[in-house]
C-alpha cells in the first residue's frame, strides 16, 4: 500500500491507471476469441469480396507484354503489328490452358465472340517470324483481329484494378477514352433492379407499419398477463421457419387456395385472382415474415409512453382522435423509426421469398447476386452488386443505431 | 386499488367517449384481431393438410391419413437432412454460445476504448445481408477446401448466431451484481472457479436464451447453406427449399408441422426463461 501514505497522490493515480489498463486488457482478451473467430469466418471473406469488386486480374496477368505494346495506341483503328506479336508471345508464355480460358472468358464478357478468337490464337501458338508475319497469320485465322473492339477491351482491362464492375452495377461504363457515360438504353438493367428492390422494401415497410401499429398499441394498453399471451401469438410466427411460411402462402394463395375460394364464396370476385408468382404474393409473404420485427420495437416504446398524457389531453378538451394523433403518436416516433428501418433493412436483402413467390419481374438485388455467382459465374459483377447492397444496408443501419440511441430504454 | 376487470379484453369507455369514438375503437380492435389472424392462420393451415389423405394441398380435406408422415420417416433424403441439421445446428450453437458468452463477460467488465467500433464488428453478422455472407464465404472458402464441408458450414452458422448470444448475455449482465464476484474472489476462489460457480449460474437464463436464438438461427438458415453446403450437407431447410421448388406435396406439410411443433416448444422454453429472469 505504498500509495496510501498520503505523500504521493501522483503515484496513487499512476497505480490506479495501471490497474485500470490491466482490467481493460483482461476484458479485451475475453472478447478477442469472438473477434478473431468472426474475422476469420466472416469479416475477412467480406473484405475479400469487396476487393474482388474492383479487381480485374485476368488480362493484366495473362498479357503484360501486349499491354505494354498497346501503350500509346490511339484506340481507333487496329494497333501496330508489334502488338500482334506481343499477344502471341504472351499467349505462348502462359503456364497452362486454364489461364487462357480465364482470359478468353473475361474478354468474351466485353466483346462477344472474343472467346473463340483468343482460344484459336492460343491453340495455334507459337508462331515464328516477323511481327508483320504474325499479324497476317492472326488475320488469316480470324479477320476480326483486324478490327479495334477486342484490342480496345485488352487495352482497357490492362490495369489490375478497375471501377468497371461497380460502374456497371449502376448502369454506367467507360468509353474508349475512359470517360464515364451511361450504358446504351438496351443494356441498362441494374438501376431498374435497384429501384425495384427499394420499392418492394418500401411497400413492405409501409404495410408492416399500417398493420403493426394498431396491434402494438393494443398490446401495450392491455394488462401484462393478457399482453403476454397475445405476444406469444405474435412470436409463434416469428419463430416459425421462413420456409414453412413461404410454403403456407403458396398453399393459401394458389388459384384453388383458401383465399381465392373465400373471395369467390363471398361473391367479391368472379374469377380466381392471380396472387402467386407476382408482386402481390411477394409483398404478402414478406409482410407476414417481417411484421413481428415492426411490432416488437413499437411495443417496447409504447410500453413506456405514460397513458396519463393522453388522458390529460382529453381532459383539457381535445377529441380522443386528435389527442391520439397529436399527443400519443409523436411519443412513439422512436419506435416507428426503429421498426420501419429494421423492416426496410431486412427487406432489402431478401432472396428466398421473392425467388419462390415472385415472377421474373419481382426478383430483388440478392437474386442477381446469387445468379452471377452460381449461374453466370461472373464473380466481379456478383461482388460489385454485393458491395452496393452492403453499402445501402450499412448506411441505413447507421441511421438505425442513431435512432436507437435516443430511445430511453435499450 | 381498482378491482381486477372481469373481462380485461373488453373496453371500459370513459363517459366523454362519443358514439363515433366507440365505433372507431371497435374498428381498431377488429383490425388488431385481423392482423393476429393474418399472422397465425397461414401457419395453422399447414397442420391439418399434413394429415390429408389426398396428395393435393386443398381444403376441404377429403380424408385423413398418416401416410405422409410415414413417407417422411421412410425417406432417405429427409433422414439425411434431419441428421445434417442435428449435426450442424448444435455444433454451431456450442461455438456461438462459448465465444459469445466470453465476449459478453469481457465487454461488461470494463469500459473499453473504441467500444462502439468493437461492438459494430461483433454484431456485424446480424446486419450484413445474408446473400452477401453466402457469396463471400463461398468465394473465400472454396479455394481453402472448406466449401462442401461440415466444418465450413458450422463455423459460418456459428458466426451468424454468436451476436445473438452476445447481445442476450450482455443484457442479462446489465443487472448482474459484480460484488458477488468480488466476494467469491476475496474468499479465495480462482477467477475461473468464480466464473463457473458464481457468474454463470446467475446469468444462465440469458446464456440459454442466447443459445436458443443461435440454435434457431442455424436451424432455419438456408441461404448460406445453399452456397456453402454440398448435396451431402443439405440441412432440413435446404431440403425443404428443394421440395418447395419442385412441387409442394403433403410431405412438405408434414415437415412443416413437425418444425412448427419444434420451434414453438423452443419459444415456450425461451419465454419461460424470460419470465424467470425478470
Amino acid at each position: 500500500m505504498g500509495a496510501a501514505d498520503g505523500s504521493a497522490p501522483g503515484a496513487l493515480r499512476q497505480a490506479l491507471a495501471r490497474a485500470q489498463r490491466r482490467r481493460q486488457w483482461r476484458a479485451f482478451s475475453l472478447t478477442l476469441p469472438l473477434l478473431l473467430f468472426l474475422l476469420l469466418t466472416l469479416l475477412l471473406p467480406i473484405a475479400a469480396l469487396l476487393l474482388r469488386a474492383v479487381e480485374n486480374p485476368e488480362v493484366a496477368r495473362a498479357l503484360p507484354g501486349t499491354i505494354r505494346a498497346l501503350d500509346g495506341w490511339d484506340r481507333r483503328d487496329a494497333p501496330p503489328a508489334a502488338a500482334y506479336a506481343a499477344l502471341v508471345r504472351d499467349l505462348a508464355d502462359l503456364p497452362d490452358g486454364a489461364d487462357a480460358g480465364a482470359l478468353a472468358r473475361r474478354l468474351n464478357s466485353e466483346v462477344p465472340g472474343a472467346r473463340s478468337m483468343v482460344m484459336g490464337a492460343y491453340r495455334s501458338r507459337p508462331f515464328a517470324g516477323s511481327d508483320e508475319a504474325i499479324r497476317q497469320r492472326l488475320l488469316q485465322a480470324d479477320p476480326r483481329w483486324g478490327q479495334a473492339p477486342l484490342w480496345r477491351a485488352i487495352a482497357k482491362n490492362g490495369a489490375r484494378w478497375t471501377p468497371d464492375y461497380l460502374l456497371a452495377a449502376l448502369d454506367l461504363q467507360r468509353d474508349a477514352q475512359g470517360r464515364i457515360e451511361r450504358m446504351p438504353a438496351d443494356q441498362r438493367a441494374f438501376v431498374g433492379i435497384l429501384l425495384r428492390t427499394f420499392q418492394i422494401s418500401l411497400v413492405v415497410t409501409l404495410c408492416c407499419l399500417l398493420l403493426g401499429y394498431p396491434l402494438a398499441w393494443w398490446l401495450a394498453a392491455l394488462p401484462a398477463r393478457a399482453a403476454n399471451v397475445l405476444m406469444i401469438l405474435v412470436l409463434v410466427p416469428f419463430w416459425t421457419s421462413v420456409l414453412v411460411r413461404v410454403a403456407a402462402w403458396i398453399v393459401l394463395l394458389q388459384s384453388e387456395g383458401l383465399v381465392n375460394r373465400a373471395l369467390i364464396g363471398l361473391g367479391l370476385v368472379a374469377e380466381p385472382l392471380a396472387l402467386l408468382f407476382n408482386r402481390t404474393g411477394v409483398v404478402i409473404a414478406m409482410v407476414h415474415i417481417l411484421l413481428p420485427f415492426m411490432i416488437l420495437p413499437l411495443y417496447s416504446v409504447m410500453k413506456n409512453v405514460p397513458p396519463s398524457y393522453l388522458r390529460a389531453a382529453v381532459s383539457l378538451g381535445s377529441p380522443p382522435w386528435a389527442a391520439f394523433l397529436r399527443v400519443y403518436v409523436p411519443q412513439t416516433y422512436p419506435g416507428i423509426g426503429a421498426g420501419a428501418l429494421l423492416v426496410f433493412i431486412l427487406a432489402l436483402g431478401y432472396y428466398i421469398t421473392p425467388a419462390l413467390l415472385g415472377g421474373a419481374d419481382d426478383q430483388m438485388l440478392s437474386y442477381y447476386i446469387a445468379r452471377y455467382t452460381n449461374v453466370d459465374v461472373n464473380w466481379g459483377m456478383a461482388c460489385a452488386l454485393s458491395a452496393l447492397l452492403l453499402l445501402a444496408t450499412l448506411l441505413l443501419y447507421g441511421v438505425y443505431r442513431r435512432i436507437g440511441k435516443e430511445q430511453p430504454i435499450h | 386499488m381498482l378491482p381486477r376487470p372481469l373481462f380485461p379484453f373488453l373496453p371500459r369507455f370513459p363517459r366523454y367517449a362519443t358514439l363515433a369514438d366507440k365505433i372507431a375503437w371497435w374498428l381498431l380492435r377488429a383490425l388488431c384481431v385481423a392482423v393476429l389472424v393474418f399472422l397465425l392462420a397461414p401457419i395453422l393451415v399447414m397442420v391439418p393438410l399434413s394429415f390429408s389423405g389426398s396428395s393435393f394441398l386443398v381444403y376441404p380435406i377429403p380424408g385423413w391419413s398418416l401416410k405422409w408422415y410415414r413417407h417422411l420417416f421412410e425417406s432417405a433424403e429427409w433422414a439425411r437432412a434431419a441428421r445434417n441439421s442435428a449435426i450442424v445446428a448444435p455444433a454451431a450453437t456450442v461455438i456461438a454460445t462459448a465465444l459469445g458468452t466470453l465476449a459478453a463477460v469481457g465487454l461488461a467488465r470494463a469500459e473499453l476504448p473504441c467500444k462502439g467500433l468493437l461492438m459494430s464488428l461483433l454484431i456485424a453478422p446480424m446486419v450484413v445481408p445474408i446473400v452477401v455472407v453466402g457469396v463471400a464465404t463461398y468465394l473465400y472458402f472454396a479455394p481453402l477446401g472448406l466449401a462442401d464441408s461440415y466444418f465450413g458450414l458450422i463455423i459460418v452458422h456459428a458466426a451468424l448466431g454468436a451476436p445473438f448470444v452476445l447481445t442476450t448475455v450482455l443484457a442479462t449482465l446489465a443487472g448482474f451484481d459484480h460484488n458477488l464476484v468480488r466476494a467469491s474472489l476475496s474468499l479465495g476462489a480462482t477467477p475461473l472457479r468464480s466464473f463457473f460457480r458464481v457468474t454463470l449460474p446467475v446469468i444462465a437464463p440469458g446464456v440459454i436464451s442466447g443459445a436458443l436464438l443461435a440454435f434457431a438461427t442455424s436451424f432455419d438458415e438456408v441461404v448460406v447453406t445453399l452456397f456453402l453446403a454440398g448435396a451431402g450437407q443439405a440441412t432440413l431447410p435446404r431440403q425443404m427449399l428443394t421440395g418447395i421448388r419442385e412441387n409442394i406435396t403433403p410431405t412438405i406439410a408434414a415437415v412443416a408441422t413437425l418444425l412448427i411443433l419444434f420451434t414453438t416448444s423452443l419459444l415456450l422454453v425461451l419465454e419461460w426463461l424470460r419470465g424467470r429472469r425478470a
